[in-house]
């Protein structure tokens, strides 16, 4: 009854890695920006493990000779899927045992500024599965197990480890607020409600007391957590580097007024969305403010309060391409729909949110892409908390991981129940990096308060 | 291995007459011996510590301690947990005693008449595995054999079996009276006797209070060891409540054990108070049981004992019967609550094996409630009802249990009691389940905070391991999280502490898929052996079946097919083209060792226990490889000791938070520290830092300088180094 192989024929039928995903390990190779983040000149990026020097490679042309091993040479640093240049700087080999940590290690010292930085924390991040951000405190650990701490290097070293350690933890749920603090709570919620379902089942099942339908319920527990394809993810995501910044560009469902279950579903899958993003993008038609002599009368009013409620929304009138319309006639006639009010739709500069394009002839859309990478830079370059990039992205790599088991856990059939169980260890484990640990009396404590156990 | 002959002394329980026992014994004028250890009696009574730590006369000075009076192990407390603990520390070869209130008591089954169960019949497995006894007298005692959650996959399959009392203690008995180096004697313990030797000053070991000597007798009796493994159970400070009556006692009509409790409070220790229950026993011959629903034993059943192929009754089982509780039942409880003080109390229960009186308070809407008819023996007819445990006084006790079908005419042969006790936060213990405030001391069983006969027959043989191997100044026997439910629970223990009875569930597991009933002998008898805590006789068997297993998996793991030729042999074909290892094809849905024999004709003729061994760990290798990672990481921390005696104070930039809470635990384990709740990255952080700058200090004392001048100046200054 153990399908391990089914799971792996569906895993490679739905595009997944075949083998199971690890947990980190000691074999793994780890990175980090060992500076301080924020605004300084340069940034050194280390690299420890097995396959720091196929890092170094593969983030360097292939044709530049590999440096001599603790001499700075210059490189230009590539991103090693698409082979753009991401900056010109040094990198440092360290051959282990010669090294910080002991192991095969690199150093990238590259400029300081935050999109630079970033194309390289992901760049290297995608350079293999068995590479990956290094967890608090994992360099000075891998020093430490290596023997390579003395006791000069360690006092040097308080600082580093502070800025290592849970000082990131904290922020990042600092940066976490609002809604998402709230959503990843909800998340953790679910899981833990999941995890108790099957836990009781198979610590109590024996109990008669516990109803035949809790591993179904447990699944539907962790479905929220986990949408499945077709139903609820429906917002298409695509990443896409847009002036050295990587955006993660989500499609929603359009927003409209409708009777419809479903589709009113979609509406609030996307608002949900909505209120995520950091930065919303409306492309309405240019008929939408034209067609109808009544103000407002033919944008959707749901639409008129997504744009009306985040000041921050830049809208794009399309189909500008369209006989007999005007640039500036449409631009008026759309500030007044979406403002009423002319003046706040230009304040400035950097408070721009109104541009007219065309998708079929790309008219605008240089323009547009000019104005948005400046928007892009004056929000996230000078942020104030500088490493969020940081945290992000670990927050980014620890969620997949947490859907990748939950995926695992739903496709899993009912005799594999430990299986299951096992796969929202996992999950739970994930996102605990981000929410705090999930402990297992936190899922006792659920167990013993949705059942009656006690034989 | 045992050269030590058999013996069985019993000393009466009152005073004079082992007074009397005592010098004949000795030869020794008893007065003489009582006057010099008084001083040594160190009964941690008088606060004032530097005073009576000045009083230097020592036993060993003053008078020898003959062999009548001295062991090496004292095991106090005949339950589960003594039981264990006697025979383990017996079987390193230490020269333990087992002092036990009463003699008859021993391996008594104050509660259930059951053994084992999910989680809990791993653990009995494990005992078995390290040469317990609990696995191997269930199974020639038990009634009625089961394999709980059968349907659930292995990893979490819960032999267990429901257990008849008599046989139980009959055979428990007989194996303890014959065990070599074990000796057994009544008597109550009124206190601990520490040594009177001052203390070498430890930095940062404030807690330390002194090293234990032996026990002292109500009578007045001292006996002398230097390792001592408590296990009273509910017996410190027992109090049972029926209705709104309290009385002290330990179990019904047996004595509460106040002394200790005492002698254990002043010596600094953390006691609180945690309350259980128990049902009524009910008379089979006034229940009908033609309406409910029976229960019967696996056939055939399943031993605990990996030493076992089947076991004694197993062609005679038992059956169990179903009931339930109805709204009728529930009203009468509800009208009668008031009527308990137990309920009244604040004490902490197990929310997992609740009352009736709570499960009716907490869940309202439920109607009904299961409860199973249990048998207690072959040769009587009481019945244990499962699932009531209660302190109504005995008339409403009655009343109720009449409201339920089949027990409309039901005799209570004896009604159902809460008993609230005292526990040792068991924070206090040391992996070994030593104290890490008096050295020698071993606490195990439901003194700690656990519940149920498995949990304290797995802490007994551990106390009892530790202490002989201490006893015998060797290296102690250390389970991980990672080695068995053992150390999952010990580990659970020291480092959370208790709110409720413990309580072992697979779930408290990491590594549930590794840590099974089927290899609980693969993952501990070979470390048992090499401890010294296992028989020879053990380790024979073990050998062959190790030989086998590992044939049995070279096999299945050197025996590769393409999928064309796998299918010749009757499997399911796939297109990838991929060779796979029959171990490989037992992670196909469904597939069997049987199915492999035709091909591996050589797997026919091997143990079916080893099939089924190899079995699961085929259907399982996918996520065992992956569990292995996880192990090795975990392990990684387990192997970064930090020293007992560490000075947390000195320790820089700690919490004050952190600090207390590290200097509480005194964790063994780098890996221990981060479990502690609240210990931050930093402060694990800046422990390595110091353990590392410690370790280095012998080096700096040396004068070897570090890392200063080139890499060339240090090579010379080495050089010269070695001249000289």
């Amino acid at each position: 009854p153990y399908h391990v192989c089914a799971v792996q024929r569906a895993a490679e039928a739905q595009g997944r890695p075949t083998e199971l995903r690890y947990t980190e390990t000691h074999l793994d190779t780890i990175f980090a920006l060992s500076t301080h983040p924020g605004k300084a000149g340069i940034a050194v990026v280390r690299v420890s493990g097995p396959q720091a020097k196929s890092v170094l490679k593969s983030m360097t042309l292939a044709k530049a000779p590999f440096p001599k091993p603790r001499q700075a040479v210059t490189r230009r640093l590539l991103c090693p899927q698409s082979h753009e240049l991401l900056d010109k700087g040094m990198v440092v080999w360290f051959p282990g045992p010669r090294s910080f940590t002991g192991e095969d290690s690199v150093e990238f010292h590259c400029h300081g500024g935050k999109a630079v930085v970033d194309g390289i924390l992901r760049g290297i991040g995608n350079t293999g599965p068995h590479v990956r951000l290094a967890e608090p405190g994992e360099f000075s650990r891998r020093a430490f197990e290596n023997n390579k701490l003395d006791l000069t290097e360690v006092e040097g070293l308080a600082d580093l480890l502070n800025a290592e350690t849970e000082a990131q933890r904290r922020l990042a749920l600092r940066q976490a607020d609002g809604g998402l603090k709230n959503l990843y709570e909800t998340w953790r919620t679910q899981l833990i409600k999941s995890m108790a379902l099957i836990e009781a089942l198979i610590d109590f099942g024996e109990d008669e007391n516990i109803e035949d339908d809790v591993y179904d319920n447990a699944k539907r527990q962790a479905a929220i957590v986990s949408p499945i394809p077709g139903t609820t993810r429906d917002v298409v995501e695509v990443s896409l580097d847009i002036g050295g910044y990587p955006i993660l560009i989500g499609d929603t469902a359009g927003l409209r007024s409708s009777q419809d279950e479903i589709e009113m579903e979609g509406v609030r899958r996307a608002q949900d969305r909505i209120r995520l993003a950091d930065i919303n993008i409306a492309i309405l038609p240019a008929t939408d403010f034209l067609s109808s002599s009544k103000v407002g009368g033919g944008v959707d009013p749901i639409v008129l309060e997504a744009v009306r409620k985040n000041p921050k929304t830049m809208v794009l009138i399309n189909k500008m391409d369209l006989p007999g319309l005007e640039n500036d006639k449409a631009m008026a006639a759309a500030k007044s729909v979406l403002w009423g009010d002319t003046s706040l739709a230009d304040g400035g500069e950097d408070q721009r949110r109104l541009w007219a394009i065309s998708c079929q002839t790309g008219d605008g859309i240089g323009r547009f892409l000019n104005d948005f990478i400046k928007i892009l830079k004056d929000r996230f370059e000078n942020s104030v908390s500088s490493s969020t990039s940081i945290t992000q992205y670990r927050h980014r790599k620890h969620l997949e991981n947490c859907i990748q088991s939950l995926d695992a856990f739903l496709d899993l059939s009912a005799d594999d129940i430990v299986l299951g169980a096992e796969e929202l260890r996992h999950a739970a484990s994930d996102l605990g990096r981000i929410t705090g640990r999930v402990d297992v009396e936190e899922v006792l404590d659920v167990v013993f308060r949705e059942f009656c156990i006690g034989k | 291995m045992f050269k030590v002959s058999r013996r069985l002394v019993l000393v009466s329980h009152t005073a004079t007459l082992s007074r009397n026992a005592f010098s004949t014994l000795t030869k020794t004028p008893f007065r003489a011996l009582e006057h010099s250890t008084r001083a040594q009696v160190w009964s941690a009574r008088s606060s004032l510590l530097g005073q009576v730590r000045s009083v230097t006369l020592a036993a060993s000075q003053a008078l020898p301690p003959t062999p009548e009076t001295s062991y090496d192990v004292i095991v106090v407390g005949g339950g589960h947990a003594g039981s264990e603990a006697c025979a383990a520390a017996a079987r390193t070869g230490a020269k333990t005693l087992l002092l036990t209130q009463k003699l008859d008591t021993i391996g008594e089954m104050s509660c259930n008449p059951s053994f084992g169960g999910v989680g809990k019949g791993v653990l009995v497995r494990e005992i078995d595995a390290l040469d317990g006894l609990c696995g191997r007298i269930s199974d020639l005692a038990g009634v009625q054999f089961r394999i709980l959650n059968r349907s659930k996959g292995p990893a979490v399959h819960g032999p267990r079996a429901q257990i008849d009392r008599k046989l139980y203690k009959k055979h428990m008995q007989a194996a303890l009276n014959e065990y070599p180096n074990l000796t057994i004697k009544a008597g109550s313990v009124s206190d601990i006797v520490l040594g009177t030797e001052i203390l070498p000053p430890t930095p940062g070991q404030n807690n330390v209070q002194g090293e234990i000597k032996g026990i002292k007798l109500e009578s007045g009796e001292v006996i002398h060891a230097p390792k001592v493994v408590i296990t009273t159970g509910t017996f410190l400070r027992g109090e049972i409540h029926i209705g709104l009556e309290a009385y002290p006692a330990g179990r019904i009509d047996e004595e509460a054990s106040i002394g200790l409790s005492d002698s254990l409070a002043q010596a600094g220790f953390e006691l609180s108070r945690l309350k259980t229950g128990t049902p009524p026993r009910l008379d089979g011959k006034t229940i009908d049981f033609s309406e409910l629903t029976p229960q019967y034993g696996d056939q055939p059943a399943s031993p605990f004992s990996y030493l076992n192929k089947e076991v004694a009754n197993g062609h005679n089982q038992l059956a169990c019967y179903q009931t339930s509780t109805n709204p009728k039942t529930h009203e009468i409880i509800r009208n009668n609550l008031h009527k308990s003080i137990h309920i009244r109390e604040t004490v902490k229960g197990p929310r997992y094996c609740p009352s009736i009186e709570s499960k009716i308070m907490r869940f309202t809407t439920k109607e009904a409630h299961t409860i199973w008819l249990e048998p207690e023996g072959y040769d009587n007819d009481v019945i244990y009802p499962n699932g009531i445990s209660m302190t109504l006084p005995e008339k409403e006790q009655i009343e109720m249990l009449r409201t339920i079908k089949g027990l409309e005419n039901v005799t209570v042969l004896r009604c159902g009691y809460g008993v609230e006790y005292d526990y040792v936060d068991p924070r206090e213990l040391k992996r070994t389940l030593e104290t890490h405030r008096i050295r020698g001391l071993y606490l195990a069983g439901q003194i700690n905070g656990t519940t149920g006969y498995e949990e304290a027959a797995a802490q007994g043989i551990l106390a009892g391991i530790n202490a002989g191997l201490a006893a015998k100044s060797r290296a102690p026997l250390i389970l991980t999280r990672a080695d068995a439910y053992i150390g999952v629970l010990v580990d659970d223990l020291i480092t959370k502490g208790v709110e409720e009875p413990y309580r072992v569930f697979t779930s408290r597991s990491e590594y549930r898929l590794t840590l099974r009933a089927d290899n609980a002998d693969l993952r501990l008898t070979r470390k048992g052996y090499e401890a010294g805590c296992v028989t020879d006789y053990r380790w024979n068997v073990y050998q062959k079946m190790e030989a086998q297993m590992n044939r049995g998996m070279q096999l299945m793991n050197e025996f590769k097919l393409s999928p064309v030729k796998w299918a010749e042999y009757g499997f399911g074909k796939s297109d990838d083209g991929v060779k796979r290892s029959a171990i490989e094809m037992l992670g196909f849905p469904n597939a069997k060792m049987l199915q492999f024999h035709e091909a591996i004709p050589e797997l026919k003729d091997m143990d079916p226990a080893v099939q089924n061994k190899i079995e699961i760990e085929g259907a399982y290798s996918v996520y065992l490889r992956r569990q292995g990672a996880e192990v090795t990481a975990f392990m990684r921390d387990e192997a970064m000791e930090l020293p007992s005696d560490i000075d947390y104070s000195a320790v820089p930039n700690l919490s004050n938070e952190n600090r207390t809470k590290l200097e509480r635990h005194r964790p063994a384990t780098l890996g221990a520290a981060k479990r502690i709740e609240g210990v931050t990255p930093t402060s694990i952080v800046e422990l390595l830092k110091y353990v590392q700058r410690t370790k280095r200090l012998p080096t700096m004392l040396t004068g070897e300088p570090i890392r200063s001048g080139s890499r060339k100046d240090r090579l010379r200054q080495r050089l010269k180094a070695k001249d000289l």
